[in-house]
């Protein structure tokens, strides 16, 4: 592995902890599609911040991205209060429309300097290491680095400092805003982090990725984990995974680094969507089938229960009237018999069923209970 | 005047611009037909994912056939947006993750793989694959009359299916719940209309690109609502707005030097989401300023409406 | 039309996910009865008429309806959601609502015609709105909605009516109208089956009730079955407010 493989592995893994943070945050809200809209439309600021400062690698850039960012919220909540369009076609009408503004602002009068359309939506990781810092004549190694470990740090520091009020204005606004912590400003102070990191993020994986690395780590670890601290760290760690296993695939196929990226990203979710303990559809389902039984084994003996000591008592408590009564096929009503005789809690006898202490306790807990 | 004679006279004689125009007033059509479901559905941002899901369908149809014909890369892209479109819908009704997570996830992985086969094809087969971008951004200049008849063609299909199932896919969008009690049977209609959906997206990748694309749906059928409030009106207003709005981008980029054709389009359609808003009569902003001013100035005598809606 | 029971419900048990909606519910409704569905929030009323529409999966159980399985009566039951189910920023009017009825009767491809609008301008008369018939539906008011949803259930002519909460949220008038529909429906013998909330007028209203809070409590004839052990029973200790019927009028 040469110095250069690792400084992209580097970028790479630091583009995706920045991103994933802010990430969990917009995944929980509901909010996940305004990580695409943002990404999008920070174009235009940062061309119009390039008119004005004419350098590709000044700070301003940055700073006009993310007040476009944040007027894309804004025009968003505006659109939406006028009850005239609902929310999600709000994204869907700004967005494009700024996003379009910045492409014709580039075609028309950018078209020389070096504002590559491709490079903003595609991004090329591969020249990360190419912009170097350099101090005094030292070498300190790529820019990019030092850019996304600054956003990756402030998007750290933020959820650390705000944690329990980011926690409370996500699960419940209206208390948030009763305890005084300003949801609100919260959310505009959220909101401009997705910018910042968006802009600092699109430079080197491009507007696309940035949204899968923002989504995809952070609804993968919901998967995982129903706790808000552990879902931070598990997205954390699974878009650093998804970064540099990203990275060898397009060293493989010799494709884009980015693309590669999103596609592990997808794997990463495809597999935790399977596969994760109780909320995986694997898991999901064998849950499922568990539950067919156990809720049949309890209707048996409720059945027995309700019918037990009656006159008729002889007759609803034949195995083969179970299939007739509950509706349950021969081969099932055996089974479920079966299983019970197992665990004890009906026994034959007189070509009936009976419950035995423990079935009769089941039933009875099953028919206070629900 | 003379500037619509100009217009005119370059409409007959410039072949590339006709094609152009077109092809766009075909794309307009189809989108704000099919985006009136999609917009009133609460399902809007669902084109942005099929449009970039569409992109490794495209390539991959090139990677497998080595044609670049329209028709057989649209295919592709129809075939990549419909896996997309029933993905979205297994996770948000199999799991917990919501439909905006899967959206994103759907839009920012197919995208990406799509970006990854586009790059391995650029290694392994050279300049041949040149065309293929061209459905990032949508370049409309590249349009030619084989292209414009399959989109009519596909379109035709996408209009086809939507007025057959007319009153099945307005009770679908307005209450499923009763469609079911009825019988209908509303998965399939719901697969179906999100199919004809995918269509109509597919349509307009080589104009105005993947990226873009879902606005073609959205604003149209946005800016419609805010002048009717029938179904079928909207429908209508919706497809001559997409159809306004791609005629006059691609006539204005054609005219201005370094103006490309899919952003202006959306520009347009923008400019017409923005009069709607402000101007339609009774739902407009500046009706609804002048009518509170004028209940200021006069406060109006209490006279509710009774259980009839007389006053 | 056959002379088994409207709806026989056996052994019905409907579990979403983790726990039981509805367990182990024995239940007969007789033709030309007028049957209130009650119970506490979350007791499973909308899920037993899913359940009887086959809307949902049932764990157990089986549903009759007019003494077939639902799919072969369709036809004969009318169903009218709760109000609040649907979008009513949707762009259409009252006449189209209501004609919506007809869709399953006419089939695919068709469009409804002039025998189909007269039909359900006859309907929108029965309830009491025939001058609303062009009305966009985002100006009605919430009484003007339910009774759209119920001309809409009256186009169907069914001969079973299964109504979620018709007399939620809706003025004194058309509260009073609903309820002479619902008996002028009964006297044609249709049968009608309704989720009711208000436990005050309902042993005014109607003839039957179902006590049901995933377990069915109670059922039959409301003067038997309406009492306050019943209700106590079905709402826990949350019914101590509640006067008994007597006191009430």
């Amino acid at each position: 592995m040469t110095i250069t493989q690792l400084e992209i592995q580097l970028v790479a893994a630091v583009v995706a902890a920045a991103c994933a943070l802010p990430g969990v945050y917009l995944v929980l809200r509901g909010m996940a599609m305004m990580s695409d809209a943002i990404s999008h439309s920070i174009l235009p600021g940062i061309v119009v911040a390039f008119f004005l400062v004419e350098n590709l690698n000044s700070p301003l850039l940055i700073v006009g991205a993310a007040l476009t960012g944040l007027l894309t919220v804004v025009l968003v909540e505006l659109l939406t209060d006028t009850r005239l369009v609902k929310e999600d076609a709000a994204i869907g009408i700004v967005f494009p429309a700024l996003f379009s503004l910045g492409v014709i602002l580039i075609a028309r009068y950018a078209g020389d300097v070096h504002l590559d359309l491709d490079a903003v939506l595609l991004g090329e990781l591969a020249f990360a290491p190419f912009n170097r810092l350099e101090i005094a004549g030292h070498d300190l190694g790529p820019q990019g680095l030092y850019a996304m470990g600054a956003v990756g740090l402030l998007n750290l520091g933020f959820i650390l400092l705000f944690y329990k009020e980011l926690k409370l204005a996500t699960f419940d606004a209206a208390l948030a805003t009763t305890l005084g912590f300003a949801p609100v400003a919260l959310h505009y102070a959220l909101m401009a982090l997705v910018s910042v990191t968006a802009v600092a993020a699109f430079d080197a994986v491009g507007a696309i990725l940035v949204v899968a690395l923002i989504v995809g780590p952070p609804a993968s670890a919901r998967l995982l984990t129903d706790r808000l601290g552990l879902t931070l760290v598990l997205s954390v760690v699974l878009g650093v995974a998804c970064a540099i296993s990203g990275y060898w695939l397009a060293h493989v196929l010799d494709a884009s680094i980015a693309g590669s990226i999103a596609t592990m990203v997808g794997g990463c979710f495809t597999a935790c969507y399977l596969f994760a303990p109780t909320h995986g559809l694997v898991a999901q389902y064998l849950m499922r089938r568990e539950r067919r039984w156990t809720f049949a084994r309890k209707v048996l003996v409720i059945h027995l229960l309700q019918h037990e000591g009656l006159p008729e008592a002889t007759r609803e408590c034949r195995v083969d009237h179970l299939q007739e009564h509950l509706s349950w096929t021969a081969s099932f009503a055996r089974q479920v018999v079966a299983q019970a005789e197992d665990q004890a809690l009906v026994r034959r006898g007189e070509g009936r069923l009976w419950l035995t202490p423990a079935g009769r306790a089941l039933a009875q807990e099953a028919v206070v209970h629900t | 005047m003379d500037a619509l004679i100009d217009i005119l006279y370059a409409l007959a004689t410039d072949y590339t611009l006709r094609t152009v125009a077109l092809g766009s007033a075909i794309l307009g059509l189809v989108s704000g037909a099919l985006g009136t479901y999609a917009v009133l559905r609460g399902q809007s941002l669902i084109g942005d994912a099929i449009s970039h899901a569409a992109l490794p369908g495209i390539a991959l149809a090139f990677l497998l056939t080595g044609s670049r014909l329209t028709l057989v890369l649209l295919l592709g892209a129809l075939a990549a947006g419909w896996l997309a479109t029933l993905a979205i819908m297994a996770v948000t009704q199999t799991s917990r993750i919501t439909f905006d997570s899967a959206l994103g996830l759907a839009l920012s992985v197919f995208f990406g793989v799509g970006l990854m086969l586009l790059t391995y094809i650029q290694q392994t087969a050279g300049a041949q694959q040149a065309g293929l971008d061209t459905f990032l951004f949508g370049q409309a200049a590249t349009l030619v009359t084989d292209d414009v008849w399959t989109m009519a063609g596909l379109g035709a299909v996408a209009l086809l299916g939507m007025a057959l199932c007319w009153k099945e896919f307005k009770l679908l969008s307005f209450d499923p719940a009763f469609a079911r009690s009825l019988g209908l049977p509303v998965r399939m209609l719901d697969t179906l209309l999100m199919t004809l959906l995918v269509l109509a997206i597919v349509i307009g990748l080589q104009t105005v690109g993947v990226v873009l694309m879902s606005a073609m749906l959205v604003a149209p059928a946005a800016a419609a609502r805010q002048w009717t409030d029938r179904l079928g009106v909207m429908v209508a207003l919706s497809m001559a707005f997409g159809v306004a709005a791609g005629v006059c981008g691609a006539l204005i980029s054609s005219l201005v030097a370094n103006l490309p054709t899919g952003p202006t389009i959306v520009l347009c359609v923008s400019a017409i989401v923005a009069v709607s808003l402000t101007l339609a009569p009774r739902r407009g902003l500046l009706w609804r300023y002048l009518r509170d001013r004028r209940t200021r100035v006069r406060p109006p005598v209490a006279v509710p409406a009774d259980e009839n809606g007389r006053p | 039309m056959s002379s088994s029971p409207a709806i026989t419900v056996r052994d019905l048990t409907v579990a979403y996910r983790e726990s039981p909606v509805l367990w182990d519910i024995d239940w007969t409704v007789e033709q030309q009865d007028l049957v209130a569905i009650a119970g506490p929030n979350g007791a499973g009323k909308t899920t037993l008429l899913k359940a009887v529409m086959d809307l949902v999966d049932p764990v157990a159980g089986q549903v009759r309806v007019l003494g077939e399985p639902y799919r072969a009566v369709r036809d004969q039951v009318g169903y009218v959601p709760q109000r609040g189910s649907v979008d009513w920023d949707f762009p259409t009017n009252v006449l189209d609502v209501v004609l919506m009825g007809l869709y399953g009767k006419l089939g695919w491809f068709r469009q409804p015609g002039a025998e189909e609008r007269a039909t359900a301008r006859e309907a929108l008369a029965q309830v009491g709105i025939e001058d609303l018939a062009d009305r966009q539906i985002s100006e009605l008011s919430g009484g003007q909605q339910q009774r759209t949803f119920l001309a809409r259930a009256l186009v169907q002519d069914a001969a079973l009516y299964l109504m979620d909460e018709p007399f939620q949220g809706v003025d004194a008038t058309t509260e009073r109208t609903i309820i002479d529909l619902l008996r002028d429906l009964q006297a044609d013998g249709k049968t009608l089956v309704v989720v009711h909330h208000d436990l005050q007028t309902l042993p005014e209203y109607f003839d039957s009730v179902l006590l049901l809070n995933v377990r069915r409590m109670a059922s039959g004839p409301v003067e038997e079955t309406f009492t306050d052990e019943n209700l106590r029973r079905t709402y826990g200790g949350r019914v101590g407010f509640l006067h008994p019927p007597s006191e009430a009028s």
